[in-house]
């Protein structure tokens, strides 16, 4: 066969498997675009963004105020006036249910927030310190987890009613709100406590973290800037799922009486002022039950959704 | 291994969960009447229980002198005759023979005692004052007097002699009345405290007796020792303590009762127009008001206290909260007591006062709080219920809107633990209701007489005081009357409490139900009582 | 073993007291509570009340006399019910309450656990969805409202249950279901997405290569392993089934021991909180210790001494 000097040129830049790369991008962005491919968390995402405009703007849009009573127009069903109709004292009930939104989500946010924040650093510090300090940290946790947490919230918020009652004579609604905020903050991080625990426990014993230590990053560097970012998947999920928690409790607690005062209109309150009226007036149940159902399914679907775009095993 | 684990375990759970099956009682064959009473009841100690539905339980398993009917009159009972005085002044009942319901025998003597204890000092019985009217009464519970010198005296077995401090018309209708119950000597004096918790201590003389107090409900059979057993035909009584009031309606409608106790004001339009239905009003002797504690400022400004009476709107409340057909009240005494000439002595005394948005305002403003400004926050409190928490809701608002005042709230606690808040006057405002006891304007007004059991409001007037005593005593009765609108004058002056409505009595009664009675100062009697299927 | 069981009931016994210890401390904190008010009633009485709670005594002797109660299993008078006790209250109303609980409890287990494995089996086809739908209306409907719906239409409209009350077995029903609906779902989905980790495990593949017939598979390997997160997940099962009865014995009118201890709340009646509230810990923590023990028995690489996490 004769070998020509063509067949000796050079090939030219040859296609290598380092270009057949896709284009790089963060953990936050491939997160963002496995989420947006979830139908059901995003619908979600729409509907608590809805929601929150509902909750803020929508009271204002109104002309009616949440107590507002007309005894002409008492039990009217949805009409165009009213587009989810009157209670018994003819107070408004689209106005009522958006002001019940602003109870539900501020509830779910300072929930959200102490968790966040409480959890996190507890958790944090009991992870990286280790030993002895960690002993105690989570003997602490669980012996609060041998009471159900509803008991907890129960006894601060009783305790808080009266302590606040004792100060000033009566407790306003406002008081009654806040002792909720607080007795919920006092008992719902704890689960984050735990996560983020284990988190740091698995990821301190990681290669990066040991460069960190080597050139001198102190605990708190350490802690702050390396460990809590790289375990924010979960502790986001574990902060989008105590919202539901959270409101579901206060509705509960309101639903029993102990929550929020009348005339103040929370979800909880709304659902079983209507129980008196159900057989004549079930649109009275349906708004309110609607509007914590839907509410719920939502920050559920979030979570998940979250927790499974943020998970890293499931990145393609 | 696991799997006979698992297994064991299931059979575990089935049996504990099937072990509570509890046969329902009451066979085909046996007649049962099933009422809610609305409540667990705050004591059932005859003596030191004062509210309505310890009132029906007790009327049950006890039985007085004198026994009401539906209109509210006395009829005989344990006594089966007397003699009065013609100064009106002694009274001699003649007894029946009668036993308890454990078979003891009942004696003039039991009543003696009973009624005593009912005066004891040491015992603080509420209603104690139900029994002043009885020479050298008021004196041994005041502490000022001995027991022996109460007028009561047994002359035999069977014969009941008392003495009054004046003529007291309507002293047969108060001997019905469950304070003046012979209760079981031996019993009480064994267990001071704690008789009236437990089934088998609870011996009573009346129609039916208690035989079981658990998972929230009571149940009574015939009393075999009643003196009239004949004339009771049911088998049984079940009531259930449910608060719920639409629970309870779905009670009724679902036949699992034959009556309830109340009915939700706002299922009452639907209830009304229903074919063939089963909604009852009965008449009701009593009045709804709000109580203001004179002792918490600045409710002992009598300007404030008339202020925010003149603000609300009655009719509003009457025709679309409580829509039972209601009456707007603008005195204390309700309508329905007769006057000595028969008229109607709500009507000869009038209103007292008219809603008037602008007087209250101005009167507010008087007080040192125009336009509602620097009015201190303080709390509405009542008993746990629909009805009463829209009734505070609405006046909430009424007041915030008519008057400026804001920071009202309102607090609930259920019904035992909220007689006794207001008995100790941990309160500053606080629902009410009071029912007659007996049909005499007195029963209204005696109450508010300083150091009264029952004066919650604390208010104290010393002409007040002597005007009731005074009536106590009167033999003229016209101008005992005209001392009874006397007394509503200067109470209606002062306005510690706040008139809201006069009662009726909404409930649902199954076409089912008859004989029963319906008391128009409280309480059903069902020793009549039967199911006509 | 005997070691382990040791220091677990240690640690148990030590938890209990602390939840005591801080209750009682956040009881006597209340300003103006039983043990601390000044009472407008007569003399006699009052005194009377005030030697027989002993309230006159400093703080440290009351809560010495009363861990010492404790110990001895009384958990002293009601205050507001003048002659109940908190131990006959419990007598009482408990059992109604565990009737109830356990209904729940076996009808979260069994439904919950049996939608699960259908759920990760069919998982992607219409069982799937199926089974999940439901799981999701257990979520998101809170039982208070789930527990008014059945009442509506199960009692009222249809008229095929009791509405209210307790003594028969056809009372438990709805109200069990209602206590049961927010547990079911989540363990239908603990267990589907348990299963379906371990339906992708190599073992199983192994299993079905030797030749196993595939429900053999499921049933002995894969159920076995997938129930362990269940069974972690009993303490809080229970708990949440104890804060339920307090609404679902309430719109149900159950005389159980949550709507009481609802009840004691309003009423201030502090013996009461306390003493349910060192009940329901002692129960739970009681429960927690046997699943430790039960979680050891089913899983063997779970060693007794090492520490759990």
């Amino acid at each position: 066969m004769a070998l020509s000097p063509e067949l000796f040129k050079p090939l030219g830049k040859i296609e290598t498997q380092a270009d057949i790369v896709r284009p790089s991008i963060t953990y936050w962005q491939d997160a963002w675009r496995r989420l947006k491919k979830n139908p059901l968390a995003m619908a979600s995402l729409i509907f608590i963004t809805f929601l929150l405009l509902a909750a803020i703007i929508g009271p204002f849009l109104s002309p009616y105020s949440y107590s507002d009573q007309n005894f002409d127009r008492a039990n009217l069903g949805p009409c165009w006036a009213h587009p989810l109709g009157t209670d018994g004292l003819g107070r408004d009930q689209l106005v009522r249910v958006m002001y019940g939104a602003r109870i539900s989500l501020a509830v779910g946010f300072v929930a959200a927030t102490t968790t966040f924040i409480i959890g996190v650093i507890f958790g944090g510090i009991a992870g990286l310190a280790g030993g002895w300090i960690d002993n105690i940290m989570m003997r602490f946790v669980d012996i609060m987890y041998s009471v159900p947490f509803l008991l907890w919230v129960i006894m601060l918020a009783v305790l808080l009613r009266e302590l606040s009652s004792q100060r000033g004579g009566a407790s306003g609604s406002g008081v009654n709100l806040f002792s909720i905020f607080l007795a919920l903050s006092l008992v719902y991080w704890l689960p984050m406590a735990r996560i983020v625990r284990g988190q740091i426990l698995s990821l301190k014993e990681q290669e990066f973290i040991l460069a960190a230590r080597t050139i001198g990053a102190s605990p708190n560097k350490i802690l702050l800037q390396h460990l809590i970012p790289n375990a924010m998947g979960p502790i986001i999920v574990t902060a989008t799922i105590s919202i539901p928690e959270a409101i579901f409790t206060e509705a509960f607690l309101s639903f029993i009486g102990l929550g929020v005062s009348a005339p103040m209109a929370s979800w909880g309150m709304l659902a079983s002022d209507a129980l008196t009226a159900l057989k004549s007036y079930p649109h009275l149940l349906l708004f309110p039950g609607i509007a914590i159902c839907i509410t719920l399914l939502a920050f559920n679907f979030l979570g998940d959704g979250l927790r499974d775009a943020l998970d890293p095993r499931m990145r393609k | 291994m696991k799997k006979s684990v698992v297994f064991v375990v299931f059979c575990l759970m089935l049996t504990m969960i099937l072990s509570g099956c509890v046969k329902v009682p009451g066979s085909e064959e046996e007649m049962v009447i099933r009422y809610n009473v609305g409540t667990e009841p705050e004591t059932l100690d005859v003596h030191l229980s004062t509210g309505i539905p310890e009132a029906t339980i007790m009327l049950q398993n006890y039985e007085g002198l004198t026994r009401m009917d539906a209109a509210g009159n006395p009829q005989p009972a344990l006594a089966k005759s007397w003699v009065i005085s013609p100064d009106g002044t002694e009274y001699v009942f003649t007894l029946r023979e009668s036993k308890y319901a454990n078979g003891d025998p009942l004696t003039a003597h039991d009543f003696v005692w009973a009624w005593k204890r009912a005066l004891d000092p040491e015992l603080a019985a509420d209603y104690a004052y139900m029994l002043y009217p009885i020479k050298g009464a008021q004196a041994y519970n005041e502490g000022t007097g001995s027991a022996n010198d109460i007028a009561i005296e047994a002359v035999n077995d069977l014969t009941l002699k008392v003495t009054l401090e004046g003529p007291t018309p309507y002293f047969l209708s108060l001997v019905a009345f469950k304070t003046y119950y012979p209760v079981h000597r031996k019993t009480v004096e064994a267990d001071s405290d704690g008789w009236h918790l437990k089934v088998d201590t609870i011996i009573g003389n009346g129609p039916f007796k208690l035989v079981k107090w658990a998972e929230g409900q009571m149940e009574f059979v015939p009393n075999k020792n009643y003196w009239d057993a004949s004339a009771v035909k049911a088998d049984r009584l079940i009531f259930s303590m449910v608060e719920n009031a639409s629970t309870e309606l779905t009670m009724f409608e679902n036949g699992e009762i034959h009556m309830t106790n109340t009915v939700p004001g706002q299922e009452i339009p639907r209830l009304k127009a229903a074919p063939n239905s089963e909604l009852k009003i009965f008449p009701y002797l009593g009045t709804y008001y709000y109580i203001f504690n004179l002792e918490k400022k600045p409710f002992d400004d009598v300007r404030v206290r008339k202020a925010l009476t003149l603000a609300i709107d009655r009719t509003s409340i009457v025709e679309k909260v409580t829509q039972g057909g209601q009456l707007p009240a603008f005195a204390f005494v309700p309508p329905g007591i007769a006057e000595p000439d028969g008229s109607d002595f709500r009507k000869n005394g009038g209103d007292y006062f008219k809603e008037d948005i602008a007087e209250a305002k101005q009167l507010l403003a008087d007080a040192g709080y125009p336009d509602g400004e620097g009015f201190p926050a303080f709390e509405i409190l009542y008993n746990t219920s629909e009805a009463h928490k829209m009734i505070g809701e609405a006046i909430q608002e009424m007041w915030k809107v008519n008057l400026g005042i804001k920071n009202v709230t309102l607090t609930n606690q259920e019904w035992g633990t909220y007689l006794t808040s207001r008995d100790e006057g941990d309160f500053t405002v606080s629902r009410a209701g009071w029912i007659g006891d007996y049909g005499d304007p007195n029963t209204f007004l005696d109450m508010w007489t300083t150091g009264n059991g029952n004066n919650n409001s604390r208010f104290s007037d010393a002409e007040y005081d002597r005007l009731v005593a005074e009536c106590l005593v009167d033999s003229d009765m016209t101008a005992r009357a005209k001392k009874l609108h006397q007394l509503e004058d200067i109470l209606m002056e002062a306005m510690p409490v706040m008139p809201i409505y006069y009662y009726t009595q909404p409930a649902m009664v199954s076409h089912k139900l008859k004989g029963y009675s319906c008391i128009i100062i409280g309480g059903i009697d069902f020793k009549t009582a039967y199911i006509d299927e | 073993m005997l070691e382990y069981l040791f220091r677990r009931l240690l640690s148990a016994v030590f938890a209990i007291w602390v939840v005591i210890t801080v209750t009682f401390i956040i009881m006597h904190a209340i300003p103006g509570g039983p043990f601390q008010r000044d009472k407008v009633i007569p003399e006699a009485i009052r005194k009377n009340i005030e030697a027989r709670y002993k309230l006159d005594q400093p703080l440290l002797v009351q809560y010495r006399d009363y861990l010492g109660n404790l110990v001895r299993g009384d958990l002293g008078p009601s205050f507001r019910y003048r002659g109940q006790t908190v131990n006959g209250i419990i007598e009482a109303r408990f059992p109604v309450s565990m009737q109830l609980g356990l209904t729940a409890f076996a009808i979260a287990i069994i439904l919950g656990v049996s939608a699960g494995i259908l759920a990760a089996l069919y998982q992607g086809r219409f069982l799937d969805y199926l089974t999940m739908s439901f799981s999701t209306v257990g979520v998101a409907v809170p039982s208070f409202i789930l527990g008014t719906l059945l009442m509506y239409f199960l009692s009222s409209k249809f008229k095929l249950l009791p509405s209210a009350q307790w003594g028969t077995p056809l009372h438990v029903i709805m109200p069990a279901i209602a206590l049961a609906g927010l547990p079911t779902a989540f363990i239908a989905r603990l267990t589907r997405s348990s299963m379906i980790d371990v339906l992708s495990q190599d073992y199983m593949k192994t299993a079905v290569a030797k030749g196993l017939p595939r429900w053999r598979v499921v049933w002995l390997h894969a159920v076995k392993n997938a129930i362990i997160p269940v069974i972690t997940y009993a303490g809080p099962l229970l708990a949440g089934i104890i804060t339920g009865t307090f609404v679902v014995e309430n719109i149900f009118a159950v005389p159980g021991l949550g709507k009481h201890f609802v009840i004691s709340i309003y009423n201030r009646d502090y013996t009461v909180i306390l003493g349910l509230t060192a009940f329901y810990s002692v129960f739970l923590i009681g429960l927690n210790v046997a699943v430790d023990i039960a979680y050891t028995l089913i899983d063997p690489r779970i060693k007794l001494t090492a520490r759990k996490e």
